[in-house]
């Protein structure tokens, strides 16, 4: 009976064992510091934060009504937007497939094409779209030229990237059967590896799409032309009934956008 | 005639996985390579059409030294090697008829093989050899809507379309269900037999081995230890090939069937 | 498919891949939308072709400006870098902290309908802006600086993190909702036992994700005058100061491979 009593007294039930609760008190701890020296440092004045909601909700209450005067110029700059992000986005396969290819493991001529492509794909990914707007727009001047560069230039990684892993997940069997038959290597892929990576590439292509439409309304904020414009514009002069206009658009635009790539999924794959 | 003498391969500075093989098959015998799983078999089978590079020896095809063969040389050569795989190994996504044509990209130009304009011939070829094992009517249904049966008639009709002098057959039977295995192994004895085509069969299976090949060869560790008929297969040579090493689904294969009696499949295909 | 030739009908065959399209209109009607579209996409689109030719002596100039690359003012760098990683911290906390509450309501499973409409839009509408969008509104509102970018990304991690944490609730065992109300539980600590602890693994994920996706994203509203090293970024371009202009980018690209690497390593850790 006594040793039972000594059992039921170890008993104490614990979630994590001490090691995993050190642990844990150090993570936490380590963001508490974290957020305490962004909270003390940060170039903020507080008054100003207390008072954000009365502003917030004045530009608000400014936005109200929205004014549908504008309306035939912001329709023209939408369909602008969808050719920036649909030709941008054709453009880029061309440029993503050749470097998917020598990016992936399985396919890629030598290690300097390799590391050639994996270059081109980080450099692409890293540096968003309004950067590389930016940088086209000091190029090539404001226009949609400039944007749809930057479009490119951004979704060539990620279209890239996605594809060199869709050729490195390939079943190898086939690539080693055509292999045997005494195909050239571009027989072989365009028997073993193309039909194999299809399905990816356009949900690859698809999603991307679908990204570039979003992508491509903020363009015109530095000049790259689209919807963002407009908006520039309309921020710049006050016109802020007709912001809410151009808000109202651009998410009819995002959704209406969401609903082709849904339909293009079902139907295609 | 196909040549094989002293091939070694190995891989990195492990010990060799072929131990100086030498073989050589006449036209027209199917010989049936049997041993452990690792004993080798798949290595050499690979080694002959270069999909696995020997380390040394030399593999002779007709008088043509393919161990040295480079680039064009050696897709030139390969066209002349017919191969069927355990897995199919098909493209799924095509259709039979391009798979089957698939076995011609050695001879057709590259813009051809894309445009799928291959040469009349070619397209008759194909659909007799596809008629031949029955499968003429799946020509434009997608290769994997088919049974495994019918998948690998598909990988041995795209293996003939190369016109091959030498066919190797690599586990050709394991992917597949005992009966359907059967007359898989019957299409390739007959084939051999009609096309006068030296064949190469990698086995697990020793009953089908004995029942449809003209000759065993076994392999252990990369060294040839048994090389004969049928006929002399005995439980000795089983043991030698065997003994010791873990395979269970040999302990049921008896070696008793006769060829073409599927009553008798599932008894000794119980693998 | 398979049509005999007219003039050697007994021995010769045609085949033809079959069209990707079946339909024939359809097939051609596709393609002739797909040229119109581009065509009326070119035409419609206004290219000042005047100012782009003038793009190549201009890009060697700024690419000629840019190298080498300046760090002479390394710590107006550092300042924006900070900023933005104050910035990044303080909204993902914001932003998953908040996303609980609106992913409750913006699952079907456990919100009723009118919450649920609610917190379904909130959630759509702050995807479908990009949050350069949504900065340039919280500079209008509150100001230039790194207030406008808090508030910016603390929106964007709720629609993020939000919409992912509501399909989490929506598939979760519901038997262990059933078992606390059957203890009586009210609705608070049903959501509190029943359904936290299957979303929190996820959750701590989302918010390392959530981190560097933040961090990417306050480089890229500074732009607008959200602060943080964007802002620092436009200034630099704005005085054609390109050689500072492209130290940062590095710098950016750095940092945002840095961030990448140890978020993924996290994740990794806690999955």
């Amino acid at each position: 009976m006594v040793e039972d009593a000594d059992l039921l007294a170890d008993r104490i039930w614990r979630r994590y064992n001490p090691r995993e609760q050190l642990i844990r008190y150090g993570v936490m701890l380590v963001t508490l510091m974290l957020v305490v020296w962004a909270v003390r440092d940060i170039d903020i004045f507080w008054p100003w934060v207390w008072d954000a909601p009365n502003q917030i909700s004045s530009l608000g209450a400014r936005m109200w009504p929205p004014d549908p005067s504008r309306l035939g110029e912001i329709v023209n700059a939408m369909i602008e937007t969808v050719h920036i992000a649909t030709l941008a986005t054709m453009l880029t396969i061309f440029i993503a497939l050749p470097v998917s290819y020598i990016a992936a493991q399985n396919t890629t001529p030598n290690r300097a094409c390799l590391w050639l492509g994996r270059f081109i794909l980080v450099s692409s990914r890293s540096v968003n779209t309004i950067i590389w707007a930016l940088l086209f727009v000091a190029i090539f001047g404001p226009g949609v030229l400039a944007g749809i560069l930057a479009i490119m230039f951004r979704s060539v990684g990620f279209i890239g990237k996605l594809m060199g892993e869709a050729i490195e997940e390939i079943d190898r069997r086939p690539v080693e059967a055509m292999e045997a038959t005494g195909a050239s290597k571009a027989k072989v892929i365009a028997y073993a590896v193309v039909p194999q990576v299809m399905p990816a590439f356009f949900a690859i292509v698809i999603l991307r799409w679908d990204i570039n439409i979003r992508e491509s309304t903020v363009l015109g904020l530095v000049g790259a032309g689209g919807i963002g414009v407009i908006l520039q514009g309309s921020i710049d002069t006050f016109a802020w009934q007709t912001v809410a206009t151009i808000l109202i658009a651009i998410i009819v635009l995002v959704l209406i956008g969401e609903a082709i790539t849904g339909l293009l999924r079902r139907k295609a794959l | 005639m196909l040549e094989i003498s002293n091939l070694i391969k190995r891989y990195g500075h492990d010990d060799p996985v072929l131990k100086g093989l030498d073989l050589s098959v006449e036209d027209n015998s199917v010989v049936a390579i049997v041993g452990a799983s690792g004993a080798g078999k798949s290595t050499m089978l690979r080694c002959i059409n270069r999909l696995v590079e020997p380390t040394s020896g030399s593999i002779k095809l007709n008088g043509t030294e393919l161990v040295n063969l480079r680039h064009r040389d050696l897709r030139r050569a390969r066209r002349k090697i017919g191969m069927v795989f355990q897995g199919f190994n098909l493209i799924d996504r095509l259709t039979v008829m391009e798979n089957v044509l698939a076995g011609r990209l050695g001879y057709v130009s590259l813009f051809q093989a894309i445009t799928r304009r291959y040469p009349t011939a070619d397209i008759e070829r194909a659909f007799v050899l596809m008629e031949r094992v029955g499968i003429a009517h799946y020509a434009n249904k997608r290769a994997d809507e088919l049974s495994g049966g019918e998948r690998q008639r598909v990988g041995v009709v795209r293996a003939l379309m190369q016109e091959p002098e030498v066919l190797l057959a690599d586990e050709p039977t394991a992917s597949l269900d005992p009966r359907t295995s059967e007359q898989i192994m019957v299409l390739l004895q007959s084939l051999a037999s009609e096309l006068s085509l030296p064949v190469l069969i990698n086995i697990h299976n020793v009953a089908q081995a004995r029942t449809y090949t003209d000759r065993i060869v076994g392999l252990r560790h990369g060294t040839m230890i048994f090389d004969g008929t049928p006929a002399d297969f005995d439980k000795e040579a089983l043991d030698a090939i065997y003994g010791g090493i873990e395979s269970p689904e040999d302990e049921s294969a008896t070696p008793q069937a006769a060829p073409g009696k599927a009553e008798r499949e599932i008894r000794h295909d119980q693998a | 498919m398979t049509r005999p030739d007219t003039s050697r009908a007994t021995t010769s065959r045609t085949w033809r891949k079959p069209p990707f399209i079946a339909n024939p209109i359809m097939r051609y009607g596709m393609l002739a939308v797909v040229v119109v579209y581009l065509v009326w996409a070119f035409a419609t689109l206004p290219f000042n072709w005047e100012r782009i030719s003038e793009g190549l002596p201009r890009a060697a100039r700024i690419f000629g400006g840019g190298f080498p690359p300046s760090f002479s003012r390394f710590d107006l760098l550092l300042t924006g870098f900070t900023e933005s990683l104050q910035i990044a911290i303080l909204a993902t906390l914001l932003g998953v902290l908040l996303s609980i509450p609106f992913a409750v309501m913006a699952a079907r499973n456990i919100a009723p309908l009118p919450v649920y409409l609610v917190g379904r839009a909130v959630i759509i509408v702050s995807r479908s802006f990009h949050p350069v969008i949504v900065a340039i509104l919280f500079v209008a509102a509150v100001g230039f600086g790194p207030l406008a970018g808090i508030l910016t990304l603390t929106l964007y991690s709720i629609g993020f993190v939000g919409k992912l944490l509501a399909e989490e609730i929506e598939e979760i065992d519901w038997g262990q909702v059933e078992a606390m109300r059957a203890t009586g539980a009210g609705y608070l600590a049903t959501l509190y036992y029943a359904v936290f602890p299957q979303i929190l693994p996820r959750q701590v994920g989302l918010s390392m994700y959530q981190l560097d996706s933040n961090l990417r994203a306050s480089a890229v509203v500074g732009i607008v005058g959200a602060g943080g090293i964007g802002s620092t970024l436009m200034n630099a371009f704005g005085r054609y100061d390109y050689d500072f202009a492209f130290a940062i980018l590095l710098v950016i690209i750095a940092v945002i491979l840095v961030s990448e690497g140890v978020s993924g390593w996290v994740r990794k850790k806690i999955w």
